[in-house]
């Protein structure tokens, strides 16, 4: 199917290009030349790449670490095991994590903060060069951070295109394959119509820069935890903004076979007072999923957004338990990470151990991604809750 | 033959009679006079179908208008008083309702105008059959008129398919409850031709990108391709080695009577021979959704082209 995204005619010679606007006759369309412009095919130079890269990404038994913590963020993490927020504490957690053995087993993508993407060990090996030896394909967090979005309902917007293509050029030149993109909606303030057009919007530009420089776009509206909504208002929510991010992504050309998602799990608000279990989070999310996701998008990897190691795992494995028509899996950032920062704790001596971790927690959604995952075993750590309230990153 | 209700009582019993001819039917989609008449036995269609183990449906739109302001573009009536008619449809026994959509390709076209319209209708028509308990198939045709290539052919019907799906979805309509009929993928009827597997891989290819697996069919429509273009194609579909989470079938109009309706010419004693060549038509689309169809059921006329222009009906 690879080959068939190569444009058999050019664009120069569509039928659409190349027209000139004709003087309007009275019956004529409103419509122009220039609308149809880049309809002939959507690729751009890169489309059989971002194929590959998506469907590696998207593999059998693997996911996403996701490790893009801005420095701010990061400076929580270290604090929380009483480190200083300094560059080289930075590089060294980061070490720790890329160059545990045996990690692409079950890893396929690592996404890097700016900063990461440029660091290299404390012996001189490029980190990107880490994660492509061990088969792990580099990403890039790309956006600029959450706004206020005036005229919305005391809601976000995200920023980040100015200058993207650009430094979307420079990353791919870095080395790094994938992109990401975190907008976020919320239910207690709405979410208004204008907050989910936005949302939609400003993904959509991304991901058809992205594409347009070599970068697979994983594409991540997070609807936030927050509130005190059910598993049905969950839904409803996410069904709107799935529709219209789909729609967005269509109008701006975005190739899908060369896109990834990062959704939320549809579960009720973390303020709800009526909890539901795996099989019934896995039911709805799928419910969601098959109802806006089009099997031409090969991967759809979660984010765990404040739940516990084991509930993320648990989740993702329920929703294993028979064939999509995606690849269904993780791209866990505290639910990959929380026991090894503690098990770590700044400690070069606890850095063997830490990996060990990771590798454990990274296993576990390995299995969960193939439907095979017990929670037999697990650590007390493991299942706690990670809720922040109005959590930015 | 005159068009008059007694000949096409007629037609419409030697298709619902035909022997062995049903089970390789789920619905059969009727117009409102053939849901009101009876077999010469005095048995209505509808139980005929039923005993068939065939599900009665409903063309209920009232066909299309232009759109001013446009370059010949259309639109589709039949909203008005459209959920009582539903009503009356479910309990005289349809279980299933069709309306037709019409745009096509040209210089500038369709118009965005034009596709939002006639998404947006068919989405209340949807949203409408549904509260009624019809199942609507969904169906935006996309002309084959033209000397366009199968890639601008594929570039605009994501378009069209992209707007149906969003308007479907801002109309809260239940997917799993609905039917897409759409267009296959090909060249325009004046564009030189390719082969099956080619607008097999060019079709899936967008629907994959545009139907979300909450839908449990895509019954395509026939369009002008001759009887046997319309069934190699369809096979060819269902033998390709990808994502295919929808069921890929036929609801064919002239591609299943066609050459039918010619062997019978309206006599009585030619009977017999079209409904045989009807069932080799069922079978072979049978076989088609399969991807089992061997390319041995050509009768007369199997390869005649059934394009008409600008075609109504």
């Amino acid at each position: 199917m690879a080959a068939l995204l190569k444009p058999a005619v050019s664009l120069a010679s569509s039928q659409f290009m190349g027209q000139v606007l004709k003087p309007a006759a009275a019956s004529s369309s409103l419509a122009t030349p220039q609308q149809y412009a880049s309809l002939s095919v959507r690729a751009g130079p890169y489309a059989d790449e971002l194929v590959k890269t998506a469907n590696a990404v998207a593999s059998k038994g693997r996911g996403i670490l996701a490790m893009d913590e801005s420095n701010a963020t990061c400076g929580k993490r270290l604090a929380s095991i009483g480190l200083e927020n300094t560059e080289a504490n930075r590089q060294a957690y980061r070490e720790l994590l890329v160059t545990t053995p045996g990690l692409g087993d079950y890893i396929s993508g690592a996404i890097l903060f700016e900063e990461t993407l440029y660091q290299s060990t404390l012996a001189g090996k490029k980190f990107v060069d880490c994660l492509k030896e061990a088969g792990i394909a580099p990403g890039i967090k790309v956006d600029k951070g959450l706004v206020p979005l005036a005229g919305s309902n005391d809601e976000s917007w995200c920023q980040g295109l100015d200058g993207l293509a650009a430094r979307s050029a420079e990353y791919y030149k870095q080395g790094a394959r994938f992109a990401k993109w975190r907008t976020v909606v919320s239910i207690p303030n709405g979410p208004s119509r204008l907050a989910v057009v936005e949302a939609a919007w400003g993904l959509a530009r991304y991901a058809a820069i992205s594409q347009e420089n070599g970068l697979v776009p994983i594409v991540e509206p997070e609807i936030l935890l927050d509130g005190e909504h059910n598993i049905d208002r969950t839904l409803a929510v996410a069904e709107e903004v799935w529709s219209e991010v789909f729609y967005q992504l269509a109008n701006n050309n975005v190739m899908f076979e060369g896109i990834l998602l990062k959704p939320s799990m549809v579960t009720p608000g973390a303020e709800c007072k009526e909890r539901v279990t795996p099989e019934v989070v896995a039911e709805y999310t799928l419910k969601m999923l098959k109802r806006r996701v089009p099997p031409a998008v090969p991967g759809i990897m979660f984010l765990s957004g404040g739940q516990s190691e084991v509930e993320a795992t648990l989740n993702l494995n329920a929703m294993n338990q028979s064939p999509n028509p995606w690849h269904v899996s993780f791209s866990y950032a505290r639910a990959l990470q929380n026991t090894v920062l503690k098990t770590w704790g700044g400690n070069p001596e606890k850095v063997k151990a830490a990996q060990t971790a990771l590798l454990i927690r990274a296993k576990a959604n390995s299995l969960a991604q193939l439907g095979k995952y017990s929670a037999e075993g697990e650590s007390e750590e493991a299942k706690k809750g990670m809720f922040v309230a109005n959590y930015t990153y | 033959m005159e068009n008059v209700e007694d000949n096409r009582q007629a037609l419409r019993e030697l298709l619902f009679t035909a022997p062995d001819c049903l089970q390789y039917l789920s619905g059969v989609i009727l117009f409102e006079e053939t849901l009101y008449q009876q077999a010469s036995n005095g048995k209505s269609f509808v139980e005929v179908l039923k005993e068939g183990g065939v599900i009665p449906g409903i063309k209920v739109d009232k066909g299309t208008v232009d759109l001013a302001g446009t370059d010949e573009e259309t639109t589709t009536q039949g909203l008005d008083g459209l959920g009582a008619r539903c009503d009356q449809y479910y309990r005289m026994g349809c279980r299933f309702a069709k309306w037709r959509a019409v745009l096509k390709i040209g210089e500038n076209l369709p118009s965005p105008l034009a596709i939002q319209e006639n998404a947006y209708g068919l989405a209340r028509y949807a949203s409408i059959c549904q509260q009624s308990g019809l199942v609507p198939i969904v169906e935006p045709e996309i002309l084959v008129d033209g000397e366009h290539d199968i890639e601008k052919c594929a570039a605009i019907t994501e378009v069209v398919l992209a707007a149906c799906y969003k308007a479907l979805s801002d109309h809260h309509v239940l997917l799993e409850g609905t039917l897409l009929k759409p267009n296959m993928v090909t060249p325009g009827s004046k564009a030189p031709k390719v082969s099956p597997e080619v607008i097999a891989k060019y079709t899936v290819r967008t629907l994959q990108r545009t139907v979300p697996p909450a839908v449990p069919g895509i019954m395509f429509l026939s369009g002008g391709q001759s009887e046997e273009e319309a069934t190699l194609n369809l096979n060819a579909m269902n033998q390709l080695d990808t994502k295919k989470p929808w069921t890929l079938s036929f609801s064919f109009g002239r591609a299943l009577q066609a050459s039918t309706l010619k062997i019978w010419s309206g006599k009585k004693a030619n009977v017999a021979a079209a409904q045989a060549n009807f069932l080799a038509r069922c079978k072979a689309n049978s076989d088609a959704t399969l991807g089992k169809y061997a390319g041995d059921a050509k009768g007369a006329g199997a390869d005649e082209s059934l394009h008409v222009a600008n075609y109504k009906y």
